[in-house]
């Protein structure tokens, strides 16, 4: 009992901290990747006794330091309680959502499996959207208890734009639903190990193509990144929805944003890249489809899925951030017509020609 | 108690709590948020009771999508402060309150009389498999009229929003 709840315990932590950090991290990651893509050297300036090389480590102890020391302003007419509580709902959704995402097949330890998974819901997909729903309260009530009118402008837009995405994202994955006919996602992680004619893994990727690029188009519009960023879009709003924040309050919105592009980059690895499959390897190490096989103990198995999982995660992040400094920003109206008239129809016919291909292939075998 | 009745003691007791704040809070964003937390929390009630796909819709449909809607209506029209209740509403919603409480005990009395009745829950129990079988096969057209309703509905507020324009 009480060893069990201690596993949960350090699994709840273990994920959180992983999750923050690389939030972090991509922090830093974001500066100095905007830098290489517009051709500038970047964040260079967070240097200890005039030694800059460790900017990672430096930007990562100079940032907080800096937002943590400046003055928390919160506007006169606002209202102070909801003015504090929206940065927490803005931070709050992306890290539990982590809870639901396996991160590694089971780790027997003695005789003891532990599901390296923090929450094992048979309902997992629909937590995701439950909590990515709950997600607009931290723009909107941040935006109106701001009392300011470029805010409440962003905080309409945004929870107008988040509401219309999310039923866009919802039906772009129905169709990986129906292919692995479950909405638990460690068993959608297990089913991609299993290989279709012998040598290519049944990742989401190669069965439901179109619903990957409708589901990461979706994703990028609910983080509200460029090019989706109308609540924000500085050239028009100022800061949109978080102008009035300062300190640790805009630290928090700014970690929740870094945080929804970890969770994005862990739905999306789970659902269409395997998760923490490995191609060819299965329990007891590799199996390849030429013939081979390469025996692995156990320990080594769990440590490269984890590590694939890690992995992919990052490589997500990464392409996240190339597409946030690549492209230039939707028209707001343009926003809505791409996800009522392009991404809501073409969602459908995805599910409709998956349900055909499921159904008539039932027949034919 | 068990860890379960602690747990539904604690989570009751909020819910309770926060529901009483969404009437007594004049601020009117500040009681849409109070009746969000109350959903929340009776949302996780169900998890508590072996229902998670319940719980997850109630979080999904009533505090992720329709209390948006709600704040958004209400930032949208901007009003601060309610004023003050009219005498007649105060006594009539008393009253309504006072007998439904009266239901409320009446309800309770009778069924301790009769004793609980206990079985023990099947292995499915709350899945969305087994949802979706039942929707489907024995109540497929309640549900299918509830989606007919439901494109009325959206066609009605389309005819409506082009008319203003």
């Amino acid at each position: 009992m009480i060893v069990d709840l201690g596993i949960i315990a350090a699994k709840a932590l273990l994920v959180l901290f992983m999750v923050l950090n690389l939030a972090g991290v991509l922090g830093w990651i974001e500066r100095k990747g905007s830098a290489l893509i517009q051709d500038r050297i970047g964040a260079n300036r967070a240097s200890v006794f005039g030694f800059a090389g460790l900017g990672l480590v430096n930007t990562l102890i100079a940032d907080p330091i800096k937002f943590l020391t400046k003055e928390d302003f919160v506007p006169p007419g606002g209202d102070k309680l909801l003015h504090t509580l929206a940065p927490c709902l803005a931070l709050f959704p992306p890290l539990v959502t982590f809870a639901v995402i396996p991160f590694g097949d089971v780790l027997m330890v003695g005789d003891r499996a532990i599901n390296l998974q923090v929450a094992n819901l048979n309902v997992g997909i629909l937590y995701i959207f439950a909590m990515a729903s709950l997600s607009v309260y931290g723009i909107v009530i941040g935006a109106w208890a701001s009392d300011n009118k470029f805010a409440l402008l962003g905080g309409v837009r945004g929870s107008a734009q988040m509401i219309s995405y999310e039923i866009a994202m919802g039906l772009s994955i129905m169709g990986v639903l129906m292919v692995y006919g479950t909405l638990d996602l460690q068993e959608i992680a297990r089913a991609q190990g299993s290989l279709l004619w012998g040598w290519l893994p049944v990742w989401g990727i190669f069965l439901q193509p179109v619903g990957f690029l409708l589901f990461f188009t979706a994703a990028i519009a609910e983080t509200k990144r460029i090019p989706f960023d109308v609540p924000e879009a500085e050239s028009e709003l100022v800061a949109g929805y978080h102008v009035e924040y300062s300190g640790g309050k805009f630290l928090m919105f700014f970690a929740g944003e870094f945080a929804e592009i970890v969770t994005v980059a862990g739905i999306t690895t789970t659902l269409f890249f395997g998760g923490w499959q490995v191609p060819f390897l299965m329990r007891d190490g590799f199996h390849f489809p030429w013939g081979g096989t390469l025996l692995l103990p156990h320990l080594a198995v769990v440590i490269l899925q984890v590590g694939a999982f890690t992995l992919k995660v990052v490589f997500f992040c990464w392409l996240q951030i190339l597409i946030r400094w690549s492209l230039p920003r939707f028209r707001y109206d343009q926003v809505m017509r791409l996800g009522w008239k392009m991404l809501l129809p073409l969602a459908l016919a995805n599910v409709a020609v998956t349900a055909v291909l499921i159904v008539g292939l039932q027949k034919v075998l | 108690m068990t860890g379960a009745e602690v747990l539904f003691f604690v989570l009751a007791a909020l819910s309770t709590a926060s529901s009483l704040l969404v009437i007594f809070q004049r601020n009117v964003v500040r009681s849409a948020m109070a009746l969000v937390l109350t959903l929340f929390l009776i949302a996780v009630l169900f998890l508590t009771l072996e229902a998670p796909m319940v719980g997850v819709l109630q979080i999904l449909v009533y505090a992720g999508a329709i209390m948006v809607l709600f704040l958004f209506v209400i930032m949208l029209l901007s009003p601060t402060l309610l004023e003050r209740r009219q005498r007649f509403w105060w006594r009539f919603g008393s009253l309504t309150v006072f007998i439904l409480l009266l239901e409320f005990v009446f309800l309770v009395s009778s069924t301790s009389r009769r004793g609980t009745q206990t079985a023990s829950l099947s292995a499915s129990f709350g899945s969305p498999e087994l949802l979706a079988q039942t929707l489907f096969t024995e109540f497929v057209l309640p549900f299918e009229i509830a989606s007919v309703l439901l494109l009325v509905a959206i066609i009605g507020a389309v005819v409506l929003a082009k008319r203003e324009a």
